[in-house]
């Protein structure tokens, strides 16, 4: 439907508040379809509440979520996920007594008139789900549970969970953290697979190389609002990236909204 | 994404790699020592007394009075696997067989007094999980509170007097409840039949259902299902509604079996012996996983007990004491059907 480079999901003036703290004063964020949204900031500076504002497990104290052009209201985990928005959380959001299967279709099982599952079927696409992310093995199959795989095995069937919808945005919080090196390379292979079918993913990073690596553009918060954005070919590199944040953090512009960082070639 | 081509099969080629008694028992361990440990409980019975144990006019009673339980503990064990515990069940039990009685009075045959009984009794299951997860209270909490309070609305209707309607009795309606079948001289209550219906519904709203698989996701990690889009709230209370259906169809089994009289506690026998055949059929205490076919035999096990250890030769104040038993060894016999997993 939609044309590349078209903004699929815009955050307008999102304030979320917990009691008197508030998390997100104001935070404006767009996504554009197709692109790599690298999503950074420091510990506390609201990227989780950031995350669970867009997957609707939080619902924002004001501001108005868009997503496909229209407003989206109310907002809710179910809402997000039938407007194309899956999320990866960093806690992998799984039922850990429970079958892979049961947990790629969490929230969203195939069932019949009477509301029966259709578990046929559910073993098909999961074992699809599996092979299409490479993530096959002689020592687990779809129904084996998930409390007994390795962290990179539960990731990859938030992952799975993630693909089934065919979902237009794919957000993944922090996928990095606690894997292996082949893990974090089967993570990226998958970001660049979903990026070349088309689809939007949001990608959240403590590691801004790893961010660095895989983003087209970078969206930084700091202290509950944006801070700044821009797209990968507004840096030098990696380096320039870490050396503006850490100015971030040391001045703590509260302008920093209107920054924005300095040409090619006049970062020394 | 050409990458994973090369090993494309494995992920269907391990499922044969499982024995097909290993992939049974992985599934269904908690029933099958379940129903193990009742056999075991009969074996030791009857080892006392083969004669009286292998004479079906033995099992008369036992059949009689056992399927209130085995409706009971199948419908809380939902309740379990959710999280939750329901303590208000025993109350519902007397409200819904005054009401049932009260309709009978007022002239409403069985069967459709039988419907409304449960309809209504669905309602107050509603009442309970609203106060329990709106008002976002210990379901313990809330559940014994407002077991006091049904009593003591019911007792107040009734100003502590008993109900009768005899006429009832031996009406078709009456006969499809309690009427008996005698199947090679085995007293076969019909109602025990319905009970093996309802465990049949249950079993199949468990495991295969959109409702059960909800609740054991929402017992097993609530903040997970959440921000999956599962309604939390809305499954915690369809389980007190399910136990609220339960209570009442209980209830109109019990009066029917005492000839149409009720009072106003009855019901309250059942706390613990209910509770004691959900765990010994296996449901864990922790929630997420559970088992209707053990409930079944939790229940026939526990049901078993005071007939068999009066049959068996011992005295009728054993009986606790051989209920602790059974419930300590089976125990142990679970934590071999799968502790928890994280």
């Amino acid at each position: 439907m939609a044309k590349s480079g078209e903004p699929i999901i815009e955050l307008k003036n999102i304030i979320k508040r917990f009691g008197s703290v508030e998390a997100l004063t104001g935070v404006s964020m767009t996504v554009r379809r197709g692109e790599v949204l690298g999503l950074l900031g420091d510990n506390g500076a609201g990227k989780s509440t950031l995350v669970k504002t867009l997957a609707g497990v939080h619902a924002p104290t004001s501001g108005e979520i868009w997503v496909n052009g229209t407003r989206r209201d109310p907002w809710n985990p179910a809402a997000a996920r039938n407007a194309g928005i899956e999320t990866v959380f960093q806690d992998r959001a799984l039922s850990p007594q429970h079958s892979i299967v049961s947990n790629v279709f969490m929230g969203r099982e195939i069932i019949n008139a009477f509301g029966l599952i259709n578990v046929k079927k559910q073993i098909e696409e999961a074992n699809r789900l599996m092979r299409e992310i490479g993530f096959t093995s002689k020592v687990f199959n779809p129904n084996s549970i998930v409390g007994n795989l390795s962290g990179g095995e539960r990731q990859g069937v938030a992952i799975a969970r993630a693909l089934y919808n065919k979902a237009d945005v794919i957000v993944l919080d922090e996928p990095t953290t606690a894997l292996s090196l082949t893990e974090t390379q089967k993570v990226f292979r998958f970001v660049e697979a979903v990026k070349a079918s088309g689809r939007t993913v949001i990608f959240i990073g403590h590691n801004i190389y790893h961010v660095w690596d895989i983003s087209d553009r970078f969206f930084v918060i700091d202290r509950g609002r944006e801070a700044f954005e821009g797209a990968k070919s507004d840096f030098e590199g990696a380096d320039h990236l870490i050396h503006m944040m850490r100015e971030l953090a040391e001045t703590g512009r509260a302008d920093a909204r209107n920054y924005r960082p300095p040409a090619r070639g006049a970062a020394q | 994404m050409t990458h994973t081509t090369q090993q494309s099969n494995s992920a269907v080629d391990s499922r044969r790699e499982q024995s097909t008694f290993r992939r049974f028992y992985g599934a269904n361990g908690r029933a099958v020592n379940s129903a193990l440990a009742f056999v075991c409980v009969w074996l030791f019975f009857a080892s006392q007394n083969w004669p009286l144990f292998t004479n079906p006019g033995f099992y008369g009673s036992f059949l009689f009075s056992v399927p209130p339980s085995i409706i009971l503990a199948t419908a809380l064990v939902f309740v379990i696997t959710a999280g939750e515990i329901d303590l208000s069940f025993p109350a519902v039990i007397g409200a819904g067989g005054g009401l049932f009685m009260t309709l009978l009075i007022w002239g409403v045959p069985v069967i459709p007094a039988a419907m409304i009984t449960m309809l209504l009794g669905g309602l107050l299951g509603l009442g309970v999980g609203a106060i329990v997860v709106y008002g976002k209270i210990s379901s313990l909490v809330a559940t014994l509170g407002l077991s006091f309070f049904i009593v003591g609305i019911v007792n107040f209707l009734a100003q502590g007097r008993n109900l009768e309607f005899r006429e009832a009795v031996g009406t078709d309606g009456n006969l499809f409840f309690v009427g008996k079948w005698d199947i090679f001289g085995l007293q076969v209550p019909n109602h025990f039949f319905l009970s093996l219906v309802w465990v049949a519904v249950m079993y199949v709203l468990f495991r295969y259902h959109r409702f059960g698989i909800r609740v054991q996701m929402v017992g097993d990690n609530a903040s997970s299902a959440r921000q999956m889009g599962i309604n939390v709230e809305h499954v915690r209370v369809g389980v007190f509604v399910l136990t609220g259906v339960a209570g009442a169809l209980a209830g109109l089994i019990l009066v029917q079996t005492a000839n149409m009289v009720w009072f106003p506690l009855s019901g309250k026998a059942y706390l613990l012996p209910v509770l004691a055949a959900i765990f010994v059929g296996g449901t864990p205490v922790w929630g997420g996983v559970g088992t209707i076919i053990g409930a079944l035999f939790g229940a026939l096990t526990i049901g078993l007990i005071p007939a068999g250890a009066v049959g068996a030769g011992f005295a009728g104040f054993w009986t606790e004491f051989i209920f602790g038993i059974v419930i300590i060894a089976t125990m142990i016999v679970h934590r071999f059907s799968g502790s928890r997993v994280s």
